[in-house]
């Protein structure tokens, strides 16, 4: 801005500190919820400032979930959820990054065909297809199992675009130095194309592992055996209308626990996340 | 297209093949079974299938259900995307503001791009559960009898809001990169040619932020219709009395709890249809920038 | 180090013909310079040499060998691109020494040849350097280090200074010389600067539209452009070109100029040629051009003088920079018969 007014510096300070109550407020009661005891929550008598069982309800949780409603210890799921989004977001970038430069670096029949192919993909999101989705991973008896959780969620144009887009600013001369430095297709992928990824491939990594640790319906319809749950899935599980059957000291302990990885992933890994998000939606 | 490429057909088929594999067994097919089974109808058992064309389609046509569900639909999209995008506007211009903080503002409010919509659900469920949610007891000390679960209206300004703060985040993030995009040379200009600070955002900044407004709005758009399938599965399971059962829910709820698959792959077939327009408008708005 | 062979080659890209039958014979050592403007083939030339294009008439041969059916790793040449096309994520060193490493030399020789060819080009301090992290200079240098560890038959060189700024190119242009002049290796070498050209090369191939023009020493064709095209190109300022008719040793420009060249031979219309550099001040017998000054650009030690002939052709005269001459003056121009050239009209080849 070009002029320096004391007061409007002020003004935007105060807008957006409101902003981050706004944003941060849901989330500091929940962490004060899961402190307090499970009658005080209820009663709705437990104030804004933290109680005192914060550990026991935390160890509960992990260890063994809720009672009323037995669900599975949220350490399990989020095991189910870790092993979910490490395949899914591995899984991609490795298909993707392996038919982008199949598509960018060689000229094969029906080329373009293939690219479409993959290409139209980006129009038709899970929701659009549920039961018919579903029915070929119960007829492949993948229910249940982390391959049909994951399998069907690793297809997607959109990273394979973002490769192709990176690949096509790989000068031509740099390709033609490594055939005459000796270095064919596989060579010139491991030692040029692969290091140079690297940065795509890291902020496409932040992107993924929030899309597959935050993943809902999928889980909702593939898995059945709560030995498969995952935590954002689980915790639905946990919450029942009447009130008095919920265990809402441990719901609140098992959603700060839900949104730590992914948050912190964010936060840690800030610079590749805000690349990876402006790159996935060019 | 680039001009130097390797020699070989074998190595890219079997490069592509995975890719290729995965799409058609896990997008085409079920994509095509679910244009197949629009037109299909089946008794309660499944033991039997008839051909029905169109019918699926008209029964839906006069489900007032379905009008329903797309009132709903609509409401919650126009709702969030104006809320959010107007509370993230604010935000990114007061950040982009060379004030002192201003990284870590971000981080601040970047963060709930991470936290899953099922789970964004739940904080706001918790806070505005009629018994004891905080924010609820205060709008009861208010005089207002606030009840979410039997009560639509308040059932869908749950959900509404619930959904717009997880999206903040996002916006605020292509808000900002936008606004710091648009040179200050241009916002020094317009000083120079005498417009104040308000008038320099509206003729200057506005304009030239607006591509990146509609492509949000896009975004957001296709955000309501599909990934806040969790808030609501979480929040009010589509109720009370359907006052919140979007178009997709209503895929989900007729195909698994009401049997009627015929009905709710027509509905997918809607969908997808309704996907393809806005994708094709997105890339009528993507083409359009690279003429910028 | 080997000699280098194209023998009418030929070059098209579907039913357009880029290359229309170069002939040559690079000779174990030398050091040949293909010049031309933009679009003129000389590029696509000197990747066909590479291999980087398809060969689609003709032979190519290094050593004696036909290598048209060779990949590029195959034909052992070493080549520096324009934008030097260095791994941007490995380290000088590594950049060097990846060719090497894809043949399966032994790290020792390896590590030999880098730090020698590293040493030979002031890269030693570098080696561990990213190429981000250098200078435009320096990471022309780098590629030349990629060509030089390689000791291969043959080096080629695509237009490898137009990157760098003016005071850098004229620096690395004599320290390319230098150092092929040094190891010996047969060399090709495009670029569209013709000072580049002629200070560089051994010969010179002058390229136009697909087809080599002239092939020659610098000075061979500097003084017997065999081409309207040749003689334009070469030198700087460029050469005059002015229509004319000749018959009897006499060349008539209009105007009422005649010029005097009693041993020429040719008949009819013809186009003359004349060096800005062989205009001197002062009429002679029958070799006389009045101008009226129109521009005089002061270059310090010689002068530009820019005006035209009475017949209207316009004519530039390069004098020596203290000459006193004003602004509308005058002038009268001359020029010793054996500089001037004379050209068939139609095919612009040269007539004598």
């Amino acid at each position: 801005m070009v002029e320096q007014r004391p007061l409007s510096k002020f003004v935007a300070h105060a807008i957006l500190v409101a902003g981050i109550v706004i944003v941060a407020f849901p989330v500091y009661l929940t962490l004060i919820a899961s402190t307090h005891e499970p009658a005080d929550i209820v009663n709705g008598t437990m104030g804004l400032l933290p109680g005192h069982m914060g550990v026991t309800h935390y160890f509960d949780a992990l260890f063994s979930g809720t009672k009323q409603i037995k669900s599975t210890p949220v350490l399990q799921m989020m095991g189910n959820s870790l092993v979910m989004a490490l395949v899914i977001a591995i899984g991609k970038i490795a298909i993707s990054i392996i038919s982008a430069y199949a598509v960018v670096f060689f000229r094969f029949p029906f080329r373009m065909f293939f690219f479409w192919t993959i290409f139209v993909t980006l129009m038709l999101p899970v929701e659009v297809r549920i039961y018919p989705t579903y029915k070929v991973v119960a007829d492949l008896g993948l229910l249940n199992t982390y391959a049909g959780l994951t399998i069907p969620l690793i297809a997607s144009a959109t990273a394979t675009l973002l490769f192709r887009q990176f690949f096509l600013t790989i000068p031509d001369e740099l390709v033609e130095a490594a055939q005459i430095d000796g270095a064919g297709p596989m060579k010139f992928f491991r030692d040029i194309v692969l290091p140079l990824s690297l940065t795509n491939i890291a902020a496409l990594f932040v992107i993924l592992f929030i899309y597959g640790w935050n993943q809902y319906l999928w889980p909702l319809l593939i898995t059945t055996d709560s030995g498969m749950d995952t935590i954002v899935y689980g915790i639905r599980r946990m919450i029942v209308t009447s009130d008095a059957n919920t265990d809402w000291h441990i719901v609140m302990a098992t959603t700060m626990l839900a949104m730590l990885p992914p948050v912190f992933v964010v936060v840690v890994m800030q610079r590749l996340f805000v690349k990876g998000l402006v790159d996935t939606e060019k | 297209m680039r001009k130097v490429v390797f020699k070989g057909t074998l190595l890219p088929l079997l490069l592509i093949a995975p890719q290729i594999v995965i799409t058609v067994v896990f997008f085409y097919w079920p994509a095509s079974q679910a244009v197949w089974q629009s037109f299909l109808i089946q008794d309660a058992f499944g033991t039997t299938t008839e051909f029905v064309w169109l019918e699926n389609y008209q029964v839906l046509f006069k489900d007032p259900g379905y009008y329903n569900a797309m009132g709903v639909t609509a409401v919650f999209s126009i709702a969030v995307a104006v809320l959010s995008l107007g509370l993230a506007l604010l935000l990114a211009v007061m950040a982009d503001k060379q004030i002192k903080g201003a990284g870590f503002y971000k981080t601040m409010l970047m963060w709930p791009y991470a936290v899953a919509p099922a789970i964004a659900g739940v904080l706001w469920l918790f806070m505005f559960q009629p018994s004891l949610g905080v924010l609820a007891q205060v709008l009861r000390g208010w005089g207002l009898d606030w009840n979410p679960l039997l009560n639509g209206r308040h059932a869908m300004i749950l959900v509404i809001m619930a959904a717009a703060w997880k999206q903040i985040s996002y916006n605020f993030l292509f808000f900002l990169a936008g606004l710091q995009s648009i040179p200050k040379s241009l916002i020094e200009a317009a000083a120079i040619d005498g417009a104040g600070p308000r008038r320099r955002f509206w003729t200057v900044i506005f304009p030239l932020l607006s591509p990146t407004a509609f492509f949000l709005l896009v975004v957001n758009i296709v955000y309501v219709f599909f990934d806040t399938f969790g808030i609501i599965d979480a929040v009010t399971h589509g109720g009370p009395a359907k006052a919140t059962e979007t178009m997709v829910y209503k895929v989900f709820q007729d195909g698994r709890l009401g049997g009627d698959l015929g009905g709710s792959n027509a509905q997918s077939v809607i969908l997808m249809a309704l996907v393809i327009a806005l994708t094709a408008i997105q890339f009528k708005y993507i083409e359009r920038r690279v003429h910028y | 180090m080997a000699e280098v062979e194209l023998r009418a080659v030929r070059k098209s890209f579907g039913a357009t013909k880029v290359i229309h039958g170069v002939d040559i014979k690079i000779a174990d050592g030398e050091l040949v310079v293909i010049v031309g403007p933009s679009g003129c083939g000389k590029s696509t030339l000197l990747r066909m040499v590479a291999g980087l294009e398809t060969v689609s008439e003709g032979t190519i041969a290094i050593d004696g060998m036909p290598v048209n059916d060779r990949e590029p790793k195959d034909r052992d040449i070493a080549m520096v691109f324009q934008n030097y096309a260095l791994y941007p994520h490995m380290s000088v060193y590594d950049n060097m020494a990846y060719g090497l490493r894809n043949r399966g030399m032994d790290k020792a020789e390896i590590d030999r040849r880098v730090r020698e060819a590293a040493k030979t080009l002031e890269l030693a301090h570098l080696l561990e350097r990213k190429p981000r992290q250098l200078s435009g200079g320096q990471r022309q240098r780098v590629a030349m280090g990629r060509a030089i560890v390689r000791e291969p038959k043959a080096f080629l060189f695509d237009e490898p200074l137009s990157n760098l700024d003016a005071k850098l190119r004229v620096q690395m242009r004599v320290e390319i010389k230098k150092l092929q002049r040094q190891l010996g290796v047969t060399s090709l070498y495009v670029t569209h600067d013709q000072v580049e050209a002629m200070t560089l090369a051994d010969r010179l191939i002058v390229m136009n539209a697909g087809v080599a023009e002239q092939i020659g020493t610098p000075m061979e064709l500097y003084a017997r452009p065999a081409t309207t095209f040749v003689g334009g190109f070469i030198g700087s300022p460029a050469m005059n070109f002015f229509p004319a008719r000749a018959a009897n040793g006499r060349v008539e420009l209009g105007g009422g100029i005649v010029l005097a060249m009693s041993n020429a031979t040719a008949a009819g219309e013809v186009t003359v040629g004349i060096r800005p550099e062989h205009l001197t001040l002062g009429g002679a017998d029958g070799v006389s051009l009045p101008i009226k000054v129109e521009l005089i650009e002061h270059l310090g030690a010689e002068a530009l003088v820019y005006g035209h002939l009475p017949g209207g052709a316009a004519l530039t005269a390069r004098i020596d920079g203290e000459t006193d001459v004003a602004l509308d003056a005058q002038l009268t121009l001359s020029v010793e018969p054996r500089h001037i050239h004379l050209f068939d009209k139609t095919s612009g080849r040269r007539v004598d």
